[in-house]
């Protein structure tokens, strides 16, 4: 008997900018073989605001607010890794105090920012809010911490060259001493419903594998990279600030599959739970700025600094000429360069999975379009 | 629908037919009070259902839920049904008009549709009494598939058909263990009435098949799209689904399908595990809302707390673990109805069935993988060319 074969089409569906998990702004185009990802074609710059040109025309001071609308979900790592930047390129001098406020709310904001990763990343294996919930509630006490700190609970521009702004209240600290407390058995609750559930596991075990070879050669960087058993940090391999004199380890994971991300990223939230701690036991008193003009005029050169933020490494290439303004201010955002494997993590997987793989990239818009 | 003949018959042979205490045997009259009987409970129920979802959940996620509108929120539905009707329909330019405008219709009306052969508050208490109760249900249950099938082919929207895609592949697979679920429960009551299954149900048949209630409820859950097989609503992969270019009045119809579709499968649930409308103190038909709302807690309880399942899983777990294992349970069963037709109604089947139901299962969880699922597809060039 003859068999006749079934004639079939590739499938193009513009998976965005307005679909409910692209984290914003961002569009697929991908061609599906049935539910197969056939080929996928990142598209960005919907929500392109040209902060770097906008910074060119702008003092030193007045471009810390930019560096708030990149990663707008973890604004003070951005701050920080701005002013860091500026602080070389000046030598401007930090107080200590100063730097453990950084190195406290840097860390707080890492948590806050690992909550949000893993509460989406559930939502897109389907569940319904609940994680997301239980993880929200967690990033609203560390908000209302901001909050108490500059009065600003999402776009802080907190971090200032030479310092911070303010000075925390006095009943900053021990609100944050009771949530460093209350943290480790927030984290077991969430392990307790997601790490160990069979439909989490079978959906995302083995799923997304970046190899330890392409996660190099695109120059991943964060938990991103970590989870591809890739032992690297910038706090610890190329030390900023103060971080030499905290005790913390690195998660890093073994396959570099959704799983392994997602771990990754707990880890990493009670590793800055033991950080916060320490650096609230040491923290000296005295000024938490030093003496910085209003316009600083740092010598003709260029500059690059680059911190550890929650998605990777942040960095800032600033380019002076002796004025007011920098001559070229450059951003290399951390997720644009995790997201360049996109294609190589989806193809042969679902349409369920590459919103799965795409979730655990965890790309804030507002970084990669700048 | 209604066999008036047979209603006529059983009426002058002075069958219960009708309820013990229904004054009158006018046929008509009885099909025109149970259908209005029907469609108020199920839209009640409907009502109840969205309110004690959205509510349920709410507690769940730390959160409160609706609770301006009316009393605690109660009138919540009503007011987006209000909403929902003063909003502008709009049909995609592309659509497929006439089935656009029937898909919601058809959608809905197998939800109520069930309930004619399901017995409300007392033994005859149902529109009609059919032979075959069992296949009734199982037949119009496989119809709400049509609807959302129409509707995703109708939208023209490339979301709208994977959902419907889905639908039908979901649909197909789930319905045999669904069947093989509820026959173990037919062997067992020795018919196919559903009044004759509650009649016959002294223990509830949850305690006496725990394995076919299990796989029921999985088999129904992924028949009416609730969580973990909520596939073909996935919002964070393909939107709304089969509805995504609805709005208005017809998006509105879908709604009260989907909640009309777990309304039917937690009655069938009620009938057929948990004895219907049999009960001490309350009124019958409480007693009936009582059980399908705890068989609804319980879905909702399992919508809050896993994610979704794959598409391919999906059908693992369909194929691979309800299929074999209810076909397993339909053979146990059949070898103990043989051998202890009178040992049925003892607590003694209870721990045995109980005993057989979790090693089963044990075996199963530990054989059974749903992992894996990479395709190794064709090169761009190749699709192409071909």
């Amino acid at each position: 008997m003859e068999t006749t074969q079934l004639r079939t089409e590739p499938f193009v569906i513009n998976l965005g900018p307005h679909h409910p998990s692209t984290h914003g702004v961002f569009r697929m185009r991908v061609v599906f073989d049935g539910e197969v990802v056939v080929d996928v074609e990142p598209m960005f710059g919907y929500l392109h605001r040209g902060i770097e040109k906008l910074a060119e025309g702008r003092t030193y001071t007045q471009i810390i607010p930019l560096t708030d609308r990149l990663d707008y979900l973890a604004a003070m790592s951005n701050n920080w890794g701005y002013v860091m930047a500026v602080e070389k390129l000046a030598s401007v001098p930090v107080p200590e105090r100063a730097e453990y406020l950084r190195i406290i709310v840097g860390e707080m904001m890492r948590i806050s920012s690992h909550l949000l990763a893993t509460g989406f990343l559930i939502n897109e294996l389907g569940a319904f809010f609940t994680p997301l919930m239980y993880m929200y509630r967690e990033r609203e006490k560390l908000l209302d911490l901001f909050d108490m700190l500059c009065g600003q609970r999402l776009t802080y521009n907190y971090m200032r060259v030479g310092g911070v702004s303010h000075d925390p209240p006095p009943e900053w600290w021990p609100a944050v001493k009771r949530f460093v407390q209350e943290m480790p058995s927030y984290i077991d609750d969430y392990e307790n419903l997601i790490t160990t559930n069979e439909i989490v596991l079978s959906r995302t075990k083995g799923v997304g594998v970046l190899s330890r070879e392409l996660a190099i050669n695109a120059s991943a960087s964060g938990p991103f990279l970590r989870a591809s058993g890739i032992d690297w940090d910038l706090r610890r391999d190329d030390t900023y600030s103060i971080y030499n004199r905290f005790k913390f380890d690195i998660p890093i994971g073994t396959n570099g599959d959704v799983y392994d991300r997602y771990m990754c990223r707990v880890k990493e939230m009670r590793q800055s739970v033991r950080i916060i701690e320490q650096a609230l036991q040491q923290v000296p008193k005295g000024e938490f700025r030093s003496n910085v003009p209003h316009l600083i005029r740092p010598p003709v050169g260029d500059v690059y600094g680059h911190i550890e933020a929650p998605r990777g490494e942040l960095g800032f290439y600033l380019v002076s000429d002796n004025s007011i303004a920098p001559y070229r201010f450059h951003v290399r955002p951390s997720t644009m360069i995790n997201l360049t494997t996109l294609r190589d993590l989806t193809i042969g997987w679902k349409l369920a999975d590459l919103i799965v793989i795409f979730g655990s990239v965890d790309v804030v818009l507002g970084e990669i379009d700048r | 629908m209604i066999d008036i003949d047979n209603l006529k018959a059983a009426a002058q042979a002075g069958q219960t037919t009708f309820p013990p205490d229904w004054p009158g045997a006018n046929p008509w009259l009885h099909a025109l009070v149970y259908i209005v009987a029907i469609i108020a409970f199920t839209l009640i129920m409907i009502l109840a259902f969205i309110y004690a979802e959205r509510r349920g959940v709410a507690r769940f996620q730390l959160r409160l839920g609706p609770n301006r509108a009316g009393p605690e929120g109660v009138l919540q539905a009503v007011a987006d049904l209000v909403k929902l009707l003063l909003k502008e329909d709009i049909v995609p330019t592309l659509a497929d008009k006439i089935v656009h405008l029937l898909a919601p219709v058809v959608a809905t009306f197998p939800a109520m549709m069930i309930f004619a052969v399901v017995p409300l508050w007392g033994s005859g208490a149902l529109l009609s009494d059919l032979d075959v109760g069992t296949l009734y249900v199982l037949a119009i249950s496989s119809f709400g598939v049509l609807g959302v099938f129409m509707a995703g082919w109708a939208s023209s929207n490339k979301y709208a058909l994977i959902s419907a895609m889905r639908g039908v592949a979901q649909m197909v697979s789930y319905e045999i263990p669904l069947v093989m679920a509820l026959l173990s429960v037919v062997i067992m009551a020795g018919t196919l009435s559903l009044n004759g299954i509650v009649d016959n149900q002294d223990i509830p048949y949850l305690l006496l098949q725990p394995l076919a209630a299990v796989i029921y409820f999985l088999a129904m859950s992924a028949e009416v799209n609730r969580s973990p097989f909520d596939l073909l609503e996935a919002e964070s992969e393909i939107i709304a689904g089969y509805h995504t270019e609805y709005s208005g009045m017809k998006f509105a119809l879908f709604y009260v399908a989907e909640y009309g579709h777990a309304v039917a499968g937690m009655a069938i649930f009620a009938t057929f595990f948990l004895s219907g409308w049999k009960g001490p103190v309350l009124p019958p038909i409480l007693w009936l809302a009582i059980k399908m709302l705890i068989a609804f807690f319980i879905s909702f309880w399992i919508r809050a707390t896993l994610p979704r399942l794959r598409v391919d899983q999906l059908m693992g777990l369909g194929w691979k673990a309800l299929l074999p294992l209810a076909v397993i349970n339909v053979v146990i069963t059949s070898i103990e109805v043989l051998f202890w037709p009178d040992g049925l109604t003892m607590w003694i089947l209870v721990p045995v069935n109980f005993v057989i139901a979790a090693a089963l299962v044990y075996i199963w969880s530990r054989t059974v993988s749903l992992r894996g699922g990479r395709v190794e597809i064709r090169t761009r060039t190749e699709i192409k060319t071909a």
